[in-house]
């Protein structure tokens, strides 16, 4: 076995067997393939996410436009950067924890006690960041979604492609099925064209529009709708790729008694498919619960670090193990991050 | 009491002064790469979406590329896997990705399959 006693070994490294592999203590190799597993569980999550977005790929939500609020700014158009803000803080938590672990090879107790105490400060603050984020997603937007024969229908595409109802901007099909590409197709007269620029442009330039507010606008629309013959398309499509469309009657029926929706829940999801909210609460969730437990053991270990027991053992390798567990959150995060938010 | 069934003690568990401050020089370089990759994703989500004529696909494959290059850092750097024994580094990269590989495989090869 050349992958030991490369270099002379202390009589303590060695293990029960008398030998040492790999030179590494027990705990250290344990907690390294602890963490293999766990990484072939987040991975497992995130392929699982792959594929249910692929599967769902029209309704998928872009996280861009679900994320983009900041605290204390209202819904401001500030894409993702909450979510980097968070990344960078678990990434300078793990930057003290090697520190911690650096000064621990010194046996500067000092030095391990004030960079372990910044990481516990910096993994509450990752956690507080994401109790907002969460409430955020479950609140959602202030206009919600129009939910029709299980679908929602959103506005994340707002230009001339789609108009809207509910709060809502919807596709919609001309009386032969097709979508329609611009307003400007929709066969309708002068007058007609106008009233529904000036509706769609109600719509469009007002976010905080309530739905009592929309009532009187959603009475004129309906009649237009009915008029013009127009209907409703609803976004995903089948197996084939066809969309299903409403008729005339059932879009009128469907804007009248369509159910808003707000926020996100394990039920359904105010910004396309219910199953982005459920792979968001579970692979967030289980990420979260592994920084809370970092957190948790971190501080026990400070206390020891507080109390000299690592001092006198003579050895900071406690602090070197939890850091690793501590890298592998910030690892994930990473992960979570392309693989959940941006891609 | 002493113990002799654990025994929590390995080489490298200390460094002289110098050493500390080589690596804390390291820490902090690895430091600026990981932001600084971290803020052109977030750049490139952003501006880069508007660009007309660049593919979507290509930005996620930097974006994957991108994420490798901060893993990399993280695991090799900051949890000195890279200072580990070579058996050690091994043992736990390979059986990672072996089954990380198998399991994209198995995705999207029988993922998309139809039954009959």
């Amino acid at each position: 076995m050349s992958s030991q006693a490369n270099k002379e070994m202390d009589q303590n490294t060695l293990w029960g067997g008398k030998i040492s592999p790999f030179s590494v203590s027990y705990g250290k190799m344990m907690m390294w393939f602890f963490l293999v597993s766990d990484a072939l569980t987040f991975s497992g999550l995130l392929i699982a996410v792959g594929f249910f977005r692929h599967k769902y790929a029209n309704i998928w939500p872009v996280s861009e436009e679900v994320f983009h609020a900041l605290p204390f700014l209202g819904h401001a158009h500030f894409p993702l950067i909450y979510v980097a803000l968070m990344t960078f803080i678990l990434i300078v938590s793990s930057v003290t924890m090697v520190l911690a672990v650096e000064a621990g090879h010194r046996m500067d107790q000092k030095g391990v006690q004030k960079w372990l105490a910044l990481t516990v400060i910096g993994g509450l603050f990752f956690l507080l960041s994401q109790v907002w984020e969460w409430s955020h997603f479950i609140h959602g937007s202030d206009i919600g979604a129009l939910k029709v024969h299980g679908e929602v229908l959103r506005n994340y595409d707002v230009n001339e492609e789609s108009i809207v109802g509910h709060g809502v901007i919807a596709q919609w099909a001309g009386k032969d099925g097709k979508k329609l590409e611009y307003i400007e197709n929709i066969e309708a007269n002068e007058e007609q064209r106008e009233k529904l620029e000036h509706l769609t442009h109600e719509l469009h330039h007002s976010s905080d529009i309530y739905i009592d507010d929309l009532i009187p606008i959603q009475k004129e629309y309906k009649a237009l709708m009915k008029e013009l013959g127009l209907s409703l398309r609803l976004p995903s499509a089948d197996k084939d790729g066809k969309y299903y469309v409403l008729t005339p009657e059932e879009t009128v029926k469907a804007i009248s008694t369509g159910k808003p929706v707000f926020g996100a829940n394990l039920y359904e999801n105010e910004y396309g498919a219910k199953q982005y909210g459920q792979f968001f609460f579970f692979v967030t969730g289980f990420h979260g619960f592994h920084v809370f437990s970092g957190v948790v053991i971190n501080f026990i270990i400070l206390l020891g670090v507080s109390k000299g027991t690592y001092q006198r053992r003579g050895h900071y390798e406690m602090v070197e193990k939890i850091g690793l567990y501590w890298h592998f959150i910030d690892l994930v995060w990473v992960f979570v991050f392309t693989f959940f938010y941006l891609v | 009491m002493e113990r002799d069934d654990v025994i929590e003690y390995s080489l490298d568990a200390h460094h002289s002064e110098e050493e500390g401050k080589r690596i804390r020089k390291k820490v902090m370089k690895v430091t600026v790469i990981l932001s600084v990759l971290t803020m052109v994703e977030v750049a490139m989500g952003i501006i880069a979406s508007g660009w007309a004529g660049i593919k979507w696909e290509i930005i996620k494959y930097t974006f994957i590329v991108l994420t490798m290059i901060k893993a990399g850092y993280i695991v090799m750097i900051f949890m000195h896997l890279g200072d580990e024994r070579k058996g050690l580094t091994w043992a736990v990269l390979i059986p990672y990705f072996f089954f990380a590989a198998y399991l994209i495989f198995i995705c999207l090869f029988e993922g998309a399959t139809k039954m009959p």
